[in-house]
Parts: C-alpha cells; structure tokens; sequence
C-alpha cells in the first residue's frame, strides 16, 4: 500500500508544483489545493498503513488492543485540512481582489510591488 | 604595579568616552566656553600617562587589562611601554590645544556640542589604539577610529563633498582595517601568541612562519590605507572637507600617524627582512615625493598642509623600512616634530581663515601687523617644518640625513628622496607661516583681525614646544625619542642629535635642501602653475578611480539584485522548486541512497478503482479547458482522497475531507462565476518542458523520498503511548479527537486561532473597495458602515 | 439555483445539520467526530442556507456575526485550558467530573475546548462563505 501511496504522492506533487509553475494566478490556486492534499497523503503515508482498523478503543477496552490504523498522522492531517481549507480560501479572495484592482490574472503583470522599470539607484554621495 | 596604577589606566581610557557624553550638555549650558572646562579632560589623561613615567621610561612596560571572551582566548588588555607613552602623551596633550582651539573656532556653531563630543569619541579611540596590547583590542580600536573620524570628517554632513570626503576616509580606512583584522588572525593563528607583549618577546616566530608574506602585506594594507601611502592617499586631503580642528588633530598627531605607529610597533617581530625594506621605502619614498608635488600645486592653505602630511607620512614610512637603528631614531624624532608643527600650521591656517576669511595662498598678505601672534604661531612652525635650527625639526632632519647618507645605490636613492621631498616641504612651510604675514596688506583683507584666545594658544604653544625641544634636546630626548626608539628597536637607544654645528654630510646635504627650498619658495607662482599644468594633464588619478569604483559597485549591485529579483513569481517559484528538487534527490543519492524498488503492491480493486479516481480527478484539474471542469475535477479528486481515508481507517480524516471539499467547490464555484479561467493552460512549448522537468523532478523527489521513509523501520513510541493512555487518562476513546483537544491541545489552539485570522483577513479583503488603480474611489471618503 | 423547493426546504435541512453537527461534536470524544468536523457541518449548512434564500437571512438567523461566534470560540478554548491554571495545574491540563445527576456523563476542560473549536470553525468558515456569497453587492 506504502508504495501505491507513494506513487500517488508523486503524481500529485508534480502535477500540483507543474500548476504553481503557471502564470495564471487561477492555475496557481488549483495547484495549492493539489499541493495541500499531496502533503496530506505525504504524512498520512510516512506513518505508515499497519492496519485500516480505525483507531478508536472498543467500548469497555482501556488501550488499543489490536493494530489499528496510525492515529497520530491523523490528528496531524485533520487539523491541517481545515486550516488549509482557510489558506485556499484567502488565496482565493486575494486572487479574486487582485484580479479586481489591477485588471490582470497573470502574475508577470502584477509589479505592483517590484516595478518593471525601476532606473538606478542615486548614485551621488 | 598596583591595582591603583591599573585603575588609573582605564580611567585614563575611559576619560574621552565621559567628556563625549558631557559635551553636548555642557556646550548648551556654558555655550563655548565650556571649552575651557571638557579641555580638562585631555588635560587630565595627559597627567594620568604622565604619572606612569617612572617605570616606563625605565624600559618597564605596564600591563593591565582583563579577560573579555576566555573562550577565544581574547583579553581586552593595555600595555603603556616607550612608543604607546609618547604617542599617548601626543594625543592628550596636543588633544587638549585642539578642544580649546576647537572651543573658539566653533564658536557660535548650533552643533557645537556635537562636534566636541566627536572630538572626544575620536580621541579615545586612538588613545585605546595606541595602548592596547591584545590584538583583538587593537583591532575594534583601530575601527573606532575609522567610523569616529567618518563622523569627523562628514560633521558639515549638509554639503556633498563633506559626505563624499567621509564616505571615502570610511571606505578606504575600513576596508584596510579588515585587511589588519585578517593579519591579525592569522598572526595569532601562527604563532599562538594573542598580544603584542607576548609577540615582542618571541623573536622571530613571524619571520620564520611559512605565512610571513602574507601576514607582511595584510598588515601593511592595514597600515597604508591608515597612513595615506600612495594610492590610497586620497582620503587625506579630501579629509580637509572637516572643520579646521579636525584637520588639526588627525593628520597631525592622530588618525594618520596610526598606521605609522603599527610600523613602529611591528617593526621589531616583522622588520628586517627583504621584503619590508623594500615596499616600505618604495611606498615610502613614492608618497614622498608625490606628495610633495602635489602640495606646491594646491593654492588652499589646508590642501597644502594636507599633502605634506601625506608627504611626511611618506618619509616616516620610508625611513622605518630603511632598517637601520639611525632611520628609526630619525623616524621617531620627526614623528614627534611631525605633530608639533604639522597640529600649529593647521591651526594657523584656521586662524587665518577665521581672521581674514579666505585660505587662499594668493590672496593672503601682509597679515603680520593684524596677527601677530598667529604669525609667531606659523613662523615657529614654519621653522620647525623647514628643518632649521634651533628647532626640534631640525635635530629630526640631521638625524634622517646621517642615517640616509651613504654610497650606496639604496643609500643614494634614500637620500635624494628625502633631500628632494624635504626641500619641497620647505617651501611649502614657508608658504603657510611666512607668506601670508609679508608683504603689502590686500585692501579686501582691510578687516583681518586676532582671534580669541582660544584660537592662538594652541599653535604657539605647540611653536614654543618645538623650540623649547630644540634648545633643551636631552630632556626631550629623555622623555620621549629615546623610549620610543627602544620600544620600536625592541633594543635599547640613545639618540644624540642637538643643535650644534659639526661639518658632514648631514649639513651639506641640509644646506643643500635649504637652498633648494628657498629657491622653489621664491619661485612658488611658477612651480604651482608648472605642477598644475603637469597634474591637469594627467588627469586620471585614484581620487577619480574611487568614484568610478564607488559608482561601479553600486551599477554591479544594482544589476545583480535586478537579476536575482525580477519580479516575476514564475522565476521565484521555479528556483524555488528546483532547488527543492536538487535537496531532495542530491541528499538521497549522496546520503543514504536511493529506495528499493517495491514489489508490485497487492491491493483490492476497490483500491485500485479509488486511486485511480484520485488520479483521474487529478489529471483532469490539469487538463481542464473551462472552469466546469477543472472545479468538477478538483472535486473528483478531492472525494476520492476522502474515500481513501475511510478505506485506510480514518474515518475523521475522511468526514472531514468531505465536508471541506464540498465547501472549497461551493466558494471556488461563487467566485470562479466572476474570474476568467484561460481556455487552456497559455505556456509556449519553450516553458512547458522546463516547467514540467522542474515539476516531474520534484514530485519524484518527493515520492521517492516518501518511499525510502517508509522503508525505514517505524518508531512506534509515540503512537504507542496515546493507544495506551488515550482512554486511562483522557477519557476519550476516539485516539484522533483525544489527540487533538488533549495531548496536543496546545497546537490545536493556535490552529484555530490561525483558522479566525484567514477568517478575520478575508473578511477585511472583502470590506475594502477597491477600484482600478490609480484611480480615486468614491467610496475612499466614506466612513465603513 | 434558487428553485421553490429548495428554498423551502433549505431552512429543515440547515436545521436538520446543524442539530447533526451538534451530535457530532458531543460524541467527538469516543466516536468519529469532534468540533472541526462538526463545525465544517454547521457551517456548509448555513451556506447552503446562505445560497438558498440569500445572506441576509442567514445573517438575521445566525443574530450574532459569525466572527463574533468565532471570538466566542477562541475565548472559550482559551479559558477551558486556563482553569487548570486556576486549580494550580499547567494550562491546558485535562480536567474531568462526573457529577451523578447526569448519569455517568462527564464534563470536562476537553469537551469544552472542543466547543470551543467547534465555535471558532463554524463563525470563521460561515463568515467566509457568507462574505463571498455576497460578492459585490
């Protein structure tokens, strides 16, 4: 399983950093989510797939008896799901905004910040 | 010694420093007359030194100091021996004329305060300079003088050629400061020894090390660059952009004669080897005469002065590389004359600026009758710069010419060089001290008048201290020429030299620079227009060069940093990656290898049926022609993550991964509806190969570095402790959620925190209007509802 | 999208899941659940309540503003970790009772913060969507 989900993880990767290499702020934003979901995958895998048991002890039980499924790398995934739901979103919004003000979905347009002619700098004392 | 003695050696370091902070406060109570009261400092300092007379001047160095970092084995530590004493007392005691004169001069200056306060910074830096014994010390000394003089010298900060005179002084005598500092180390790296006690007495450690050239040239950039040797002179005249007293102070006793001090001091553990007796005198003798020519081509009084210092400077340099005992004590003698006479003329030609109001040679005359006293002042000086009798510089000159003379064709060299540079030099002295007095007085010149006290105390104290050394030599000699010699020698010595006649060549050789000088004296206008026409022609000089260099360096930067900072996300991101990639696959196949090829896993079809969903969906976002299909994909995808979480035993995980995929298509589809996807993905053929290396390299970093994790063994302890204790002591059978609101609560509060601040953030994006750029809004005026 | 009947029938189902999202969370501690996922419920409920009928509604049903909710959450997480504090025990300690008038169920400083986060995921994610439902309007 390990190694199916590692095959998976590539594929996501690339196509996710493939989408981010883009200039349309839009593809950009899809390749987040992908992004997101890849390092998901990536951390669930890394704590391996001993059982597909959910880790919850049975009613009456005091300790996971048998092997269940890592609940670690879940607690880890779980909370960074949402918090990646709320970075896509603001990516989302800022994309939309920017979009608004400067007219532009191309990210080699947008020099608001590093202007494109910027003439040299005073060279007096 | 004591504890008190070593007490009062660090208050005497520590006096500058107190006077600067003072300075300010009492300059805006007392206006300038609290000149009269911070000059009571130096004063106090040059009394302080002085009482260490009893040992040193018995060949009994005085150690104090402290441990600063034990680790590195570096000691802030001082040593007070003959050549730090003299030099010490030439601070104070010529700092003390110059705050008094520095008083009167800037009278009535708004930042006059400031100005002292920098005077005293400057001074505590060359006086730690001269005293420290650890190298290390000397070093941040050494700097402190370079940034304290950079204060000095761009103090009028307000005009542009003061900016670009300190800016220079700054580049040039810190970047020779950084070369020292490496010389430093590696002295102390070859010989083991951290200060300067311990180096002087170690012989020949030095010469002997494989790494002596390279300590030798290191030490030398450090000492040159301070010292204005040719071509990194030209700092000291544009140095002159300073107020007069500064001039006065560093390029008499102080700044300058740093590097002339690390000479001296050095000279005893790196001199007498091929290579120092030739590029100092070469260097020397090159600054020398340079120098000299320069100094008759210039018409301002202070340019004048300025390039015979770097003229005497040049001769110092020289004759410490000469290697005899005699050059040494003629080196010493003329250091001393050198301060006196050099810290009066430059005093002088401020008073004449302040009295007459214009420093030009041409139009100054007939002074005598309105200041008098400044003439004393400048013709004391005068002298005692031309070399002639009975002044201190003329037993300096004698001494320099009986260790020159010789048959020799180093010997001749030495001595035409120093004949030629000091008949120069006399001229230019009878220039700015006798000049100026003579003659019919000039009808714009109607008003010249003395100026305070303040402004002529200095000078002719310093004219009468040279008269006085010249007439009492042995005294003189006593207190400071013999234990500076012996401290440079690093052997015992007695210098003899007093004004009496005696036929040799000594006087032939001063007669014969006396009739040159008068000669050139009295020819001045020619030889000026001559030199000026000479230098005209050439042009070109590294005074030029540094400003090409300057510009050039900030072009380089420029260009660099537009290289490297385009300003286009896709060039960010690509390196971003790529390098990415290199960490990933270069760490693996350099450290721990590559993964095993895994078998061909074994899964249900149901798995294989969700995986390739999951793959489908995601080939699908990337091909995708229209929003529909990429926000559809992105969906597939995303639920088909979420089947795979509840196949692998996550229920939790999968819930979740439901709900936020449901609600990312619902706002991806509320604003997609109002942004225009491009049919297809825009890149020409010439990007979409690069882009897909970088992106294919670093997924498969990324996969194949998961896969070697995973065929690692597993650490367990971690998963093992919250299966055990998740229900005993939390309470909580579903593992996951216990996790998450009780082990590691603490991160889960910042996550939610994090949660409401993209909440909070998105919220403001929204609430701001924004229209085109560039273009006032309407709504900007209103207030927020 | 806004047809008859899903305008009508949006307001049962936003009830419906946010009573669900409530059960969720309560049973978060032993069972698959908790307060992210409970609040990711409550939240697409009032979005798609949201997309029914339009935001005003929604916002005149919710009373509070949704950031409002979730400052109530972060403060409730916050103080459920500083009673311990107050009992001389480290921030964030896990503290139980069992008083007998519920039956055996316990009341805690977890549940509470998982009311807390519930809170904060609900008033975040909710105002999000709401705001981009109104887009420029």
């Amino acid at each position: 399983m390990e190694a199916a989900l590692s095959l998976v993880v590539a594929i996501l990767f690339s196509v996710a950093i493939y989408m981010l290499l883009s200039k349309h702020i839009i593809r950009m934003l899809l390749g987040t989510v992908l992004l997101g979901n890849g390092v998901n995958l990536l951390i669930f895998t890394a704590g391996r797939v001993p059982a597909i048991t959910p880790p919850i002890i049975p009613d009456g039980a005091d300790h996971l008896e048998a092997v269940t499924a890592n609940p670690l790398p879940q607690a880890l995934i779980l909370t960074a799901i949402v918090i990646s739901f709320s970075f896509f979103a603001f990516l989302l919004v800022l994309a939309y905004r920017a979009y608004q003000d400067l007219g532009t979905d191309d990210s080699d347009e947008m020099r608001v910040a590093e202007p494109e002619e910027q003439g040299l700098p005073p060279l007096g004392y | 010694m004591g504890d008190g003695a070593h007490q009062a050696g660090f208050i005497a370091l520590a006096l500058p420093f107190v006077a600067a902070l003072l300075a300010p406060a009492l300059t805006r109570l007392l206006r300038h007359h609290a000149a009269w009261i911070l000059a009571l400092f130096p004063a106090a300092i040059f009394a302080i030194v002085a009482g260490f007379a009893d040992p040193v001047l018995f060949a009994q160095p005085v150690l104090f100091g402290f441990d600063w970092i034990p680790d590195l084995s570096i000691r802030f530590a001082f040593r007070l021996d003959g050549l730090s004493f003299a030099f010490a007392l030439l601070i104070s005691g010529i700092g003390t004329l110059i705050v008094l004169y520095a008083g009167a001069y800037m009278a009535g200056h708004p930042h006059q305060g400031r100005f002292l306060s920098f005077i005293f910074l400057f001074m505590g830096a060359m006086l730690g300079l001269v005293l420290a014994d650890d190298l290390i010390t000397l070093f941040v000394y050494w700097e402190l003088t370079s940034i304290t003089s950079f204060l000095l010298i761009g103090f009028d900060h307000e005009r542009e050629a003061a900016r670009r005179g300190a800016i220079q002084a700054l580049v040039i005598t810190g970047g020779g400061g950084l070369l020292l500092l490496a010389g430093l180390i590696l002295i102390r790296e070859t010989s083991g020894l951290g200060s300067l006690s311990a180096l002087l007495g170690a012989g020949d450690v030095l010469r002997d090390s494989d790494l002596y050239m390279p300590i030798l040239l290191l030490v030398l950039g450090g000492a040159f660059t301070k010292s204005a040797q040719v071509p990194f002179h030209v700092w000291l005249p544009n140095a002159m952009e300073a107020p007069t007293p500064v001039s006065a102070y560093l390029h008499s006793a102080t700044m300058v004669k740093a590097g002339v001090y690390l000479l001296l001091r050095l000279n005893p553990v790196l001199g007498h080897t091929a290579l120092w007796e030739t590029i100092l005198p070469a260097f020397g003798g090159v600054t020398l005469i340079t120098g000299a020519l320069l100094a008759l081509k210039q018409r301002d009084l202070k340019l004048v002065l300025a390039y015979t210092t770097m003229a005497s400077l040049g001769l110092l340099v020289m004759l410490i590389g000469a290697g005899s005992h005699a050059a040494i004590e003629g080196a010493v003698l003329y250091l001393i004359a050198h301060s006196m006479f050099k810290g009066g003329l430059f005093m002088v030609a401020g008073s004449l600026d302040h009295g007459a109001g214009t420093r030009d040679i041409a139009s100054l005359r007939g002074l005598a009758g309105a200041m008098p006293v400044t003439f004393a002042a400048g013709l004391l000086g005068a002298l005692s710069m031309g070399g002639l009798p009975p002044l201190y510089g003329f037993l300096a000159k004698e001494e320099i010419y009986a260790a020159t003379a010789g048959l020799d064709v180093r010997a001749l060299l030495l001595t035409a060089a120093a004949v030629a540079g000091n008949a120069l030099m006399f001229s230019a002295a009878f220039l700015v001290g006798l000049k100026p007095f003579l003659g019919r007085r000039h009808d714009g010149l109607a008003h010249a008048h003395e100026g305070a006290p303040g402004l002529w105390i200095g000078p002719l104290l310093l004219g009468l201290a040279a008269l006085f050394a010249g007439l009492k030599p042995t005294l003189a000699h006593f207190a400071f020429a013999n234990p500076m010699a012996s401290a440079a020698l690093g052997s015992p010595a007695e210098i003899h030299a007093a004004v009496e006649f005696h036929w040799g060549a000594p006087l032939a050789l001063s007669l014969l620079t006396v009739a040159i000088g008068v000669a050139l004296y009295l020819g001045a206008r020619r030889v000026h227009d001559v030199l000026h026409g000479g230098f005209t022609a050439i042009g070109w000089g590294p005074d030029r060069g540094f400003d090409q260099a300057m510009r050039g360096l900030l072009r380089g930067a420029f260009l660099l940093t537009h290289r490297l900072q385009s300003g286009r996300l896709d060039y960010y991101m690509t390196t971003t990656f790529a390098v990415i990639a290199v960490a990933l696959l270069g760490s693996m196949a350099a450290g721990g290898g590559l993964p095993v090829l895994p078998a061909f896993p074994h899964l249900f079809f149901y798995e294989w049926t969700v995986l390739a969903i999951l793959v489908v969906g995601v080939v699908l976002v990337l091909i995708a022609k229209n929003r529909l299909t990429a926000i559809v994909s992105l969906g597939i995808q995303g639920f088909a993550i979420a089947l795979l979480f509840i196949l692998l035993g996550a229920p939790d995980l999968s819930f979740t991964q439901f709900m936020v995929e449901t609600l990312s298509v619902v706002v991806l589809a509320l604003v997609m509806t109002r942004l225009r996807l491009q049919r297809a993905d825009h890149r020409p053929w010439r990007e979409v190969l690069p882009d897909m290396a970088v992106a294919l390299a670093a997924g498969s970093g990324f996969g194949l570095f998961l896969l070697k994790v995973t065929q690692t063994p597993f650490d367990n302890a971690l998963t093992a402790f919250f299966g055990e204790y998740s229900r005993t002591i939390a309470h909580g059978r579903n593992v996951v959620n216990v996790i998450i609101v009780d082990f590691r609560g603490l991160d889960t509060m910042g996550e939610i925190a994090v949660v409401m601040t993209t909440g909070l953030a998105i919220l403001a994006l929204i609430r701001i209007r924004v229209g085109r750029r560039g273009e006032p809004h309407p709504d900007m005026a209103e207030a927020p509802e | 999208m806004r047809t008859v009947i899903f305008r009508f029938t949006a307001p049962y189902l936003t009830s419906l899941m946010v009573l669900f999202s409530i059960f969720v969370l309560l049973r978060g501690h032993n069972e698959p659940g908790g307060g992210f996922i409970g609040g990711l419920i409550a939240a697409s409920a009032f979005a798609i309540y949201g997309i029914a009928c339009g935001v005003a509604p929604v916002r005149r049903a919710l009373y509070f503003h949704p950031m409002a909710i979730a400052a109530t959450g972060l403060l409730v997480s916050v103080s459920a970790g500083c009673i311990s504090i107050l009992l001389g025990r480290r921030f964030l300690t896990g503290l139980w009772t069992f008083p007998d008038v519920l039956g055996g169920i316990g009341l805690s400083t977890p549940v509470m913060f998982d009311i807390g986060v519930y809170l904060v995921v609900v008033g975040a994610i909710t105002s999000i969507a709401l705001a981009l439902e109104e887009g420029d309007d």
